[in-house]
Parts: C-alpha cells; structure tokens; sequence
C-alpha cells in the first residue's frame, strides 16, 4: 500500500518532468530562431541616420536651399505595456484618437518606431524630454529639415519636400520608405528626388526596456545627396516676383538657342517652407481655399488662348506660303463682315500692310491672311512652332498640358461638323479653339528667332538636347517679322512701348485674350482679358526669349510687357555681374601668380 | 539528545546533500550573470550585490541543515504540534504587525533582521500535519471501504485546512496557499485515504478547474478579472502579466538548443525580463544555457525528487515517511509550478524556483527541509528511539 503510494507519486513527477522537457523543447529547439530574433529586436534598434539632401543652386551658384535639422518624435510599443494615451495626446499637443490612429496601422510590428509628430520646436522637446521616463518607448529623432532661403520665389519649380501622397504609395522607388518619410514634391525637389536623397546612415544599438541606448554595435554614415544646379537665375526670378505685384499669371524665359530655361515663375506662389516639416492644417486650408490656386504651375499646368502673339506664327505661315505679298495693304476700318457675321478690330487702323498690321496688331489684315491660308496651313506652321503639343520640358512633364491646334479633320471627327471660315478668323489672332501654354509660347518664339530650331526646354544644367526638328525659313520671312516685332517696342506706333529698355534692345509681341464675349463683359476682374507679351533680346543677337502671360490683367502691352522689360533686365545685370565676378577672380589669380 | 554516531557519517545521504548545493551553486552563478551591472549611456547601472547575499544565506542553510541532521528527527515528532502552533501564531502576527512590499504583507521584522513566517510556516505544517496523520490509526483491511474519512475530523479539518489557509490567503499569499491545498492533499493520500474519497476530492478537483474556471472566468469584464488577479496577487500587475510571460518565453526559447553562453544572456541585466534573479531565474539560466543545460538542471531536479520519495520509502517509521513525502512534494510543488509559469503554461504566480530563486528565508527554510529529509534517511536503520 504504502510502496504503491510512493510509486504512483514517483510516475507523477515523472510526468511533470516529461511535460516540462517537451514544452522547452518547443520553446528551445522548434521555435528556438523565432524567439532569438524576437530577442535580438528586444535588444537592437536600427536607428536611421538621415542623409543630408543634396543642395540646389541656381545658374550662378547661388544656393537656393539649405539643410536645418528639425525634429519629430517617435515611440517604439513595448507588447501590451500600457501607455497612457491622454497623458501623452496632451503632451504632444495631438489628438487621443489622432496618435491611436497613428499606433493602430503599425499594430502587428511592435518594434517599428511610430512617428507621432514633426516639426517639434525646441519648447516641445524639452517638454518631452522631460517627461520622457513616463512613456518608454518615446523618443526624439533628428532629421533633415529644408529651407527655402527665397521663400515664394521659384516655389513651383523648386520644389518641396512633403508626405508620399496616395498616389505615390505604390510607387516601385519608394518601397523602402516609411509612409510619414518627407520626400521631394514638386518641380526640381521632386524630379532630382534620387539624387538628391542621398542613402541614410544606420545605427544599430543595444537598448533596454526603457527604450534607452546602452550601446551602439555598428554604424554606417549617411552619405550626403548630389547637388544639383539648375539654369534658373533666381535674381530674374525675383524681379518677375515683384514685377507681377498681387496678379496671376506665368513668366517663361529661355535661351532661345539652347532651350535652356532662365526664368520659369507663376504666380501666385506659396511659401513651400511650410511644407518641410510636414504641413499644418491651417496652412494647408489656406492654400486650398485659395481661388486662384497657387499650387497650380500656370507655365506649364495652365492653357490659355495665345491671342495676338499668335499673329508671329500666322506672319511666318503667311510669307512661307507667298498667301500675300508683305507689302500689300489691307484697309482696316475696324472691323470686317463675312456673310452674316461680323469680325471686330480693337482700333480703326486705315489702310495698313504687313509690318504695320503686326506692330499694331491689326486683327483685320490677319483675318484676311489667315482666310487665304486656310486653317490648315495655320495648323501646320503652329504645329511646327510647337504648339499642340508637348514641349517635352524635363521639370514636372507629366503634368505638362499640351495646349489645342484645331484643323478640319479635328472640327470633323470631334464635332461632327465642318470648318467654318469665321473660325479661321478667329484662329488666325489666336482665338477661339487655340490653346498655349506660356512655356509653349516661349519656344514657339524660340523657334522662330533661332531660325527655325525646336529645342526641348530643360532646367538641369548641361541637359541640353539637339533640336529635334526644324523648319527652314526664308531670309525675308525672318526679315520683316523680326523688323516688325522690334517695331512693336521700339517703334512709334507699336503696341508694346511699355518694353523699351535703356540698356537692351527689345523685340515682342503683345496679345490680350479676351475671356469673354465683349456683349457679356460685365465688371470686375474676372471678366477683365488676359493680357500676354512674348518678346525676345537682344535684337540683333538674342539670347534671352520669354513669354509673360497674366491672367486677368488687361492689354497685353501696358500690363505684360512692363514685365518683360524687368525680366530681360534683370537678366543682363545677372549677367553682367557674373562676368565682373570671373573677370576679378582671374585677375586675383594673375596677381597671385 | 545530539548523537553524533559514526553510522551517521557512514549512512550520510550525499545525493541530496549535493544535489540541493549544486542546485544553490548554480543558483547563485546565474543571480551573478542576471544582475551584473550594464553600462547606460556610459554610466555603470549596479544591482545590490545580490548573489554575494545568497552566498552568505548558503552558508547560513548549510550551519542550520547539519545542526538539523544532528538532532534525531524524532524530536521533531515530539514537539511537532507546540512547532506548529509557533507557525499559526506568526501568521497571525504578520497579519496584524507585518511589513507590507509590493501590495503583500508577508514580512516580519525583528531589529535588522526581516523573514517571511509563510517560508517556515510551510515546514512546521508538514510536520505537524504529519505527526497529526500518523497519531491516526490507518484503517487497513475490512474496514476500507469506510476509508479515513472518520479520522480527518471537522476540528483537524479546521486546524490543519481552514484556518491556516484563511491566514495566508489574507496576507494575501497565492504562491503558499496552493502548496498549503497540494500538501494537505499529497499527506492525506500518502496516509491512505479511502480510495472513494481519493476519487471524489480528485474527480472534483479535476473537473472544476478546466470547466468550471473558465465558465467563471469568462462571464466577467476585463476589469473585473484585473481586480480579482490584483486581489488575490497584486504582485502580478494585471496589464504587465501578459508582458512577463511573453518576454520569459522569448527568454527561454532565445537559448536554442546550446545556449548564447554564461554571460552572454541579454534579456536579464537589460531589464526586459522582470524578476530576472528570483521568479524568473529559470529563464535566465535558459537563455544562457540552452535546451541542453535546462536538461541537466531539470534533472538534478528529477534526482532529488525521486530521492525523496526513496527516503519516505525507505523511512524507519509512519512520521518520517509522512515528513519526507511532504517535504519531497513541497520541492515538487514549487518547482513545476514555478517552471510550468516560466514555460507559459501556468499563471503568474509568485512562487520562486527551490535552491535557485534569490531569498534569504526561502533558502534557509529549504535547507533545513533538505536537512529533514537527510535526517530522516540517515536514521532509517535506528531501531530504538532516543
């Protein structure tokens, strides 16, 4: 009894001691590299070094961003050890159900830090700092931040840096990135993102339960982003800035031999500051609510009808096509009538031939012109100035809209309807079905004043490509068109006096685009024209060719080409003082050698 | 009294007298590695020299476990219910007077001095549960079938059930609780209890705690089960019992098969495992030694319990075989309740590791039970009482 007692005890605890042995077998053996990596994650933290962003100058070195270092904080959650959500909502200025939101995606990989805040000042640090021991797992980090030293100036081409956006999630290249990582958004931030990026460092170190450091086991430095130069002169920038005041609107200026852009800015801007350490709310309604939307690129995003700058291409088309002989003169009484239809002119200009007509943009000697050309020969000539399509800009090129040529084949299929003479009238001033972007009408001039080269308009310097196609103009086309639109600024009669300069000699064209019907006008500024200027300097040997558009902003000439005249300035004083600057900088060199 | 006789010496029973001190050894080579000072941020982040304490409590246990081998166990018998009413009454007095650490009133202080009377208490009920059970008249033969039911009497019940459950459940005491219910069930049977009542407590036992807990159990609100596990262990912080758990099984399961080696443990001195040197001490030595070093340290453990069960076996008379089952199923009870928590199999009950946990009082009190127990063995050959 007693022996038998006894033994069923010792099977007792033969039993335990067998259960016991098969359960640290599981543990130990079966699922042994499981709990030895969840133990290495208890103990190693990978802390990424942000790497500094490369840095973005303009044509003359001038650096246009600068790296600060900013702050945000993270926590690591240690399994199901509480934290105490209100406390920590109100330390950190957040939401309760903002930060659980926040924690709530990240659920199932504890050991990943969460970003819950950007952008701390040095107040909130401390303040975190200090409490710090109450919430283990909480942390600072440092990271990169941006400034952009001239704050709304060549914000769109710029760029910024900012949140990936939904759209972008999917993206194969930023697979590795964490979803609140800021990368480049917008213009050369966004299109030079991969070099400019640079790769992060890595710290890995050993921390105990409390989240501190006790160690670090292994470091790699970050390795710094390329910089990148553009071929923007942020001084011209600046002058177009102050140049438009409160209006909207776009400037594009380019080396009409290259394509090579000097200028690109629209307006309004926005300060992309704000964006760097993550945007706040109130910031961003403020854009937002923005009617005239100052996110938008209105040189490359926006297309309007080109209006009399259109008149070069119809010029060109004209005197290509021998359609009208330059000196013919066409009596301009104001307006013309086409069967029950009537065709204004801004002005009664009398009896005028071609030289005239574009100096002081006689809309009635064009629709005669462009009655014998026919739309599609216009279609033609504007298609090889560009126009209609892409120009292929290497900034912000999926965005890039593409403006409108109609032809009979278009009214046709689209419409279901034939071509009409009255829309070749307009077409011919640059009305009605056209659309062009400022960029577009910047290389169409281009084109024109380069003797006939197309050239892909491009910001990063040294990306130059060869003119893609050309078109072969006669000597005397280029004559008379280039006497006449020196003639719109210089002459007495032109309607662009507002652009003469002292120390350049300019050439251009004005347009105003009327937005709508003059019968419907009422007052105010949304019904006021669009103005444009597309001019082009020097003269005889231009290097600079631009186009200014702003919308709503009256005549062409008294509106757009004051802004030209400042734009073309400030691009010969840029140049000017760079030259004094390598010229000194080689004197200093011989003097020392 | 003391006899010191030569057969003593001879009949030494140095399988348990080595296992308990390998066991204490090893204990205290693992409280070193647990607790060793890490460097934080450049500053050396030191624990009190916890293992050297447990050096000087061995050597205490080692003094108290031969002076309790010299005395002939006998005496104990003798004076087992006057022992036993000294343990009743420290519980009463740590009721009252105690001192209160983590939510627990356990300790008793005398001058610098401070000890849990619940760590001795457990021994003075072995005995007097046992000297109770063998001044019984087992029932043998015809009258079996009535069992010994008719001997546990309501006052015994109460004495030796009842009251010194109520008393320790109060303090409150989870972890002696259970041991006080195992012993009094693991004496009962080693008496010779009735086979139906055998079956009627076990079937009882065996059925309510799988069906009838978890039907309690899951009835309540979340809030309601922290403030009961609060109740009854506030040691055991409700929203941390999860972590604990989790983190000894990453601790254990981190060793593999050979272990990261000694020293080389992170979880412990890095403070992700809790009570790294006296619960969890289990875990440590695990992720330090491996599936292979846990073996040997589970088979010391086998050893000595098997050991036990041997010398109540082999036991001269009815009180020494009765003491040394109690004692051999007081290890056992702390050791597989303490290994299955640490394994994740078991709630988290604050019972420490025998011989290997930190603790002053637990290891003095466990030495003298292992000296009990070699007593009990040296002597079984003396015919003649002192």
């Amino acid at each position: 009894m007693v022996s038998k007692t006894i033994k069923i005890g010792s099977y007792i605890i033969i039993g335990v001691f067998l259960v016991i042995v098969f359960r640290l077998w599981q543990l130990q053996i079966m699922d042994g590299s499981k709990f030895k990596s969840l133990s290495e994650n208890n103990r190693l933290r990978i802390i990424k070094t942000p790497a500094p962003r490369g840095i973005i100058y303009d044509r003359n070195n001038i650096p246009l961003v600068k790296n600060i270092p900013a702050f945000s904080v993270s926590i690591v959650l240690d399994h199901d050890r509480l934290v105490d959500m209100d406390a920590l909502a109100a330390l950190l200025g957040l939401k309760k159900e903002e930060i659980e939101e926040k924690l709530g995606k990240k659920n199932n990989s504890s050991f990943i830090p969460v970003k819950l805040k950007h952008g701390l000042n040095f107040e909130e640090i401390a303040r975190i700092e200090a409490r710090k021991s109450d919430f283990p797992g909480l942390f600072v980090e440092t990271e990169t931040g941006r400034e952009y030293v001239f704050g709304k100036v060549g914000a769109h081409i710029i760029g910024h840096l900012g949140k990936i956006n939904p759209s972008q999630a999917t993206n194969y290249d930023l697979r590795h990135f964490p979803p609140d990582a800021l990368i480049g958004q917008g213009g050369v931030e966004s299109l030079f993102d991969s070099e400019l990026r640079g790769i992060p460092g890595e710290r890995i170190i050993e921390v105990n339960a409390t989240g501190r450091e006790l160690r670090k086991i292994k470091e790699r430095q970050p390795i710094k982003g390329r910089d990148v130069t553009i071929s923007i002169d942020i001084n011209i920038q600046k002058s177009v800035e102050d140049a438009f005041g409160a209006k909207a609107g776009a400037l594009v200026a380019v080396n009409p031999n290259s394509g090579e852009i000097l200028a690109i800015e629209s307006l309004p801007s926005f300060d992309p500051n704000i964006f760097s350490n993550g945007i706040r709310h109130k910031d961003w309604k403020e854009i937002i609510d923005n009617k005239k939307n100052p996110m938008l690129n209105r040189a490359i995003q926006s297309q309007y009808p080109p209006a009399s700058t259109f008149k070069i291409i119809t010029a060109v088309a004209a005197l290509e096509e021998g359609v009208i002989d330059p000196k013919t003169r066409i009596n301009c009484t104001g307006g013309i009538g086409y069967g029950k239809w009537s065709f204004g002119c801004w002005k009664k200009h009398g009896s005028v031939d071609m030289h005239n007509a574009i100096v002081e943009s006689c809309d009635v000697y064009f629709y005669e012109v462009g009655k014998r050309l026919g739309i599609d020969k216009i279609y033609k000539y504007a298609s090889a100035f560009g126009l209609g399509k892409k120009t292929g800009i290497d900034i912000m090129n999926s965005s890039e809209k593409k403006g409108f040529i109609p032809n009979t084949e278009w009214k046709q299929a689209k419409k279901g309807q034939p071509w009409y003479i009255g829309e070749t009238f307009i077409a011919s001033i640059g009305q009605g079905y056209i659309t062009a972007t400022p960029v577009q009408m910047a290389m169409a001039l281009s084109t024109f004043i380069n003797g006939g080269y197309s050239y892909k308009p491009y910001i990063l310097m040294g990306n130059q490509h060869p003119a893609s196609e050309m078109i072969s103009l006669k000597p005397d086309t280029v004559r008379i068109v280039n006497e006449a639109l020196s003639a719109v600024v210089n002459g007495p009669n032109g309607t662009a006096k507002g652009a003469r300069s002292h120390i350049t000699t300019i050439g251009g064209k004005t347009g105003t685009a009327q937005v709508v019907s003059k019968k419907r006008a009422g007052s105010g500024e949304k019904f006021m024209d669009h103005a444009w200027f597309v001019a082009f300097a020097p003269v005889d040997n231009p290097e600079i060719a631009l186009s200014v558009f702003v919308e709503h902003g009256g005549g062409g000439g008294a509106v757009a080409a004051p802004i030209a005249k400042k734009a073309i300035e400030a691009y010969i004083k840029s140049k000017e003082q760079q030259h004094s600057r390598t010229a000194e900088q080689h004197n200093s060199r011989t003097v020392e050698q | 009294m003391i006899k010191i006789d030569r057969r003593l010496i001879k009949n030494f029973d140095w399988i348990t007298f080595l296992c308990v001190v390998v066991l204490t050894a090893i204990g205290i080579v693992t409280i070193y590695s647990a607790t060793r000072p890490i460097m934080i941020d450049g500053e050396a982040v030191t624990h009190p020299d916890y293992y050297l304490k447990q050096i000087v409590w061995l050597l205490i246990g080692l003094t108290a476990m031969f002076a309790i081998i010299s005395i002939d166990y006998i005496w104990l018998f003798r004076f087992s219910y006057f022992l036993y009413a000294i343990g009743l009454l420290l519980l009463v007095i740590v009721l009252f007077a105690g001192k209160t650490t983590m939510g627990a009133q356990r300790w008793i202080s005398l001058g610098p001095i401070s000890f849990q009377p619940s760590e001795f208490f457990r021994l003075l009920f072995i005995i007097g549960f046992s000297s109770y059970l063998s001044n019984q008249v087992a029932n043998h033969g015809h009258n079996q079938t009535n069992g010994l039911s008719g001997n546990l009497s309501v006052k015994s019940l109460f004495i030796f059930a009842i009251l010194p459950l109520v008393l320790v459940i109060n303090q409150p005491d989870l972890g002696t609780a259970i041991l006080l219910m195992s012993l009094f069930a693991a004496l009962s049977i080693a008496k010779g209890l009735s086979r139906k009542l055998l079956t009627t407590i076990l079937l009882i036992a065996v059925i309510s705690v799988p069906f009838l807990g978890p039907v309690l159990w899951d009835g309540l609100r979340d809030y309601q089960k922290n403030r009961i596990i609060a109740f009854i262990d506030p040691a055991a912080d409700p929203s941390g019992i999860g972590y604990h758990i989790a983190q000894s099984k990453i601790t254990i399961g981190s060793g593999g098969a050979l272990g990261k080696g000694y020293f080389n443990g992170t979880q412990g001195p890095l403070r992700f495992l809790p009570e790294k040197h006296t619960d969890f001490v289990f875990s440590v030595f695990a992720e330090e030694w491996g599936f292979l070093g846990s073996l040997v340290l589970l088979s010391i453990y086998l050893i000595l319990f098997l050991r036990g069960l041997d010398t109540a076996l082999k036991a001269k008379d009815e009180v020494g075989r009765l003491i040394a089952t109690g004692i051999t199923a007081m290890f056992f009870v702390y050791f597989s309740v303490n290994i299955g928590m640490t394994l994740g199999m078991m709630p988290v009950v604050g019972v420490p590791l025998p011989f290997v946990s930190y603790g002053g009082t637990a290891l003095l009190s466990n030495f003298i039970a292992a000296g009990i127990l070699i007593n009990i063995r040296i002597r079984r050959f003396e015919l003649f009482y002192p």
